[in-house]
């Protein structure tokens, strides 16, 4: 299941450099395009051999932890890529974190007293949520937070882990908010499900106080849709921490990519798009096994 | 993000769960959540498609001895940096801005049903193929594929729409093969293939008008992502050129007048935000008609 993953999602980093109109050496050098530079790049990724050969040898080059050469910095991407990368882990896990605080409490609170008045405005809240576009959030944070009240930093990354933790908390804040509305939503379903649940009723006829039935039992039996839910959205806090790093100059990959795009420095683009795309295989594998784990069914069955 | 929404359960989602509702639930115009949304994008779509009689502004139009003006009589919001009508140029980015999302999900949309429908009615290879090319589509953050699709193919709308077709389809195939395969074993399907009628015929007249409710309804979700995502990668420079109005632009020109002019900043980013309520409230308020009791 993950190998063929992998191999599908080199294919499509592949054949990125395919889709540039022209010859690709030549589009992404643009005014800086000599002969001997477009004849370097036509080396470096074997444009002049047959597609097949091409992909080897792409192939080749990643398993080996090479991603070509920056066009713009001038050393390896890969080594670029690596010196980023911390600073996007930060923001994804603090985003997590913070996504789970809030989303968890909101549930529960929804899904005490189905149809009640609590249960419809956290139902009503998240909708404004949905379409609402993180970086516009995190502008109007930065006003709000960092520019009126001065109790944020405007940008950047911080130093030390309580200056991550402090410098960070905006940002990941806005990806939380962002990520927040679709987990909600379906933690409120998967725990109205459980309370539907037999054993549910079974403690309840047996005097199981209400507190301690949502934790010990609502909330456990719960955290297994809320994991496969944050699961899937994967993709989505990642791609929201790329739109945020570039809002609050947060020096991660994110920001490492538009920048190299609008240097036009096609391979650290590409080692980026990969390397986001791994994340995501590596934490759904995580986030499966996360499910065995919690779940002892799961393994049963499989 | 394309994942958004997605069924985290398909057991309990697909089987057509039939609750004892009173009838007179299901009628449409009887769902406060499908009527508020109807009627929040109503207005919407008026504004935007009524634009050039709402306001006699031309959007790019330049007066450079009215910038910044707050808002007033003349000017609703006020006028931007450069003097144009901050109204007028939110009612065309609007415009523009849900046209290009509306038109870009017609193609995924179409190419994913169109998709979904051969991997879960031929099952076999062709499904297993298709599957894994989603499966691979999936590994990909949206914003991160869209920002590399759009850059090799250059930035504009022709692109993001194009780049919104390459990642949009996955969805759809996935939601509408899982239907498909809890359809397949109807007996409707059944009888029909006995009473001898052709695969393309039981699939196009039998099964697809059964499966693709849940496509529409998550077809509402896929407009507000890529009215997002065009919003985005024009905030970023990447999407609408300049001067042409449009609401990602819009934000990133008045970000810099913030601490004077934070309506520069606030008002394209709420008209967002209402397209994404309304929307969401139609597609619950669709999920709600089509299966009662879910939500």
């Amino acid at each position: 299941m993950l190998i063929p993953v992998a191999f599908g999602v080199t294919l499509i980093v592949f054949f990125m450099i395919h889709l540039i109109p022209g010859d690709p050496a030549r589009t992404i050098l643009g005014i800086h395009a000599t002969p001997q530079r477009i004849a370097i790049l036509h080396r470096e990724w074997g444009l002049n051999r047959p597609l097949i050969s091409q992909y080897l040898l792409f192939l080749d080059r990643i398993l080996h932890g090479n991603l070509g050469p920056s066009l713009y910095y001038g050393v390896p991407a890969t080594t670029i890529i690596l010196q980023r990368l911390p600073a996007t882990l930060w923001l994804i896990v603090y985003a997590t974190v913070i996504a789970v605080l809030i989303s968890v409490p909101l549930a529960m609170i929804a899904a005490s007293r189905k149809d009640g008045v609590r249960d419809h405005v956290v139902r009503v809240v998240p909708l404004f949520g949905l379409g609402m576009p993180p970086f516009w959030l995190g502008i109007l944070l930065i006003y709000a937070f960092s520019i009126t009240l001065k109790l944020f930093p405007v940008s950047g990354y911080g130093s030390g882990f309580f200056g991550h933790l402090h410098a960070m908390f905006l940002p990941a804040l806005t990806v939380a908010i962002a990520l927040s509305p679709v987990v909600i939503r379906s933690l409120r379903a998967s725990m109205l499900n459980v309370l539907g649940a037999e054993y549910i009723t079974t403690a309840r006829s047996k005097g199981v106080p209400g507190h301690r039935l949502f934790l010990r039992h609502v909330l456990r039996n719960a955290v297994i849709p809320a994991v496969t839910v944050l699961g899937i959205n994967i993709g989505f806090l990642i791609g929201g921490t790329v739109i945020i790093e570039n809002v609050f100059a947060i020096p991660g990959i994110g920001q490492l990519m538009l920048n190299s795009i609008f240097e036009r420095d096609f391979p650290v683009v590409q080692g980026v798009t990969l390397v986001f795309a791994v994340m995501v295989v590596l934490l759904n594998l995580g986030a499966d096994i996360a499910y065995a784990t919690l779940d002892p069914r799961v393994r049963f069955e499989r | 993000m394309s994942a958004l929404s997605f069924p985290e359960h398909p057991e309990t989602v697909l089987l057509p769960v039939e609750h004892a509702a009173p009838r007179a639930r299901r009628r449409w115009y009887r769902q406060p959540a499908l009527m508020t949304g109807l009627v929040v994008m109503g207005i919407i779509v008026f504004l935007a498609v009524a634009a050039p009689l709402i306001t006699s502004y031309n959007p790019n139009a330049q007066n450079l001895s009215q910038t910044l003006q707050g808002p007033s009589a003349q000017h609703l919001l006020g006028t931007d940096q450069l003097g144009r009508d901050v109204w007028t140029r939110l009612l065309y980015g609007l415009r523009l801005d849900l046209s290009i999302a509306c038109l870009a999900v017609l193609f995924p949309f179409t190419l994913g049903v169109i998709l979904g429908c051969v991997a879960g009615y031929f099952g076999g290879w062709t499904d297993t193929v298709i599957m894994r090319v989603v499966d691979v589509v999936f590994a990909f953050p949206f914003y991160v594929l869209i920002i590399a699709l759009v850059f090799v193919l250059g930035p504009g709308i022709r692109s993001i729409v194009v780049a919104i077709t390459l990642l949009g389809w996955v969805s759809y195939a996935r939601i509408i093969r899982g239907e498909i395969l809890v359809a397949k074993r109807q007996d409707y399907v059944t009888a029909a293939r006995s009473g001898g009628l052709t695969s393309p015929r039981i699939m196009g007249r039998h099964v697809l008008p059964n499966v693709i409710s849940q496509a529409i309804i998550y077809s509402m979700s896929d407009i507000v992502q890529d009215m997002l995502a065009i919003v985005t990668l024009s905030y970023f420079g990447l999407g609408v050129p300049p001067p042409t109005a449009d609401l990602g632009s819009m934000i990133s020109d008045g970000q810099n007048f913030i601490s004077t002019h934070w309506q520069l900043t606030t008002f394209p980013g709420l008209a967002v935000v209402a397209v994404g309520l309304g929307l969401s409230l139609i597609g619950d308020g669709l999920a709600d008609l089509i299966r009662p009791g879910q939500t």
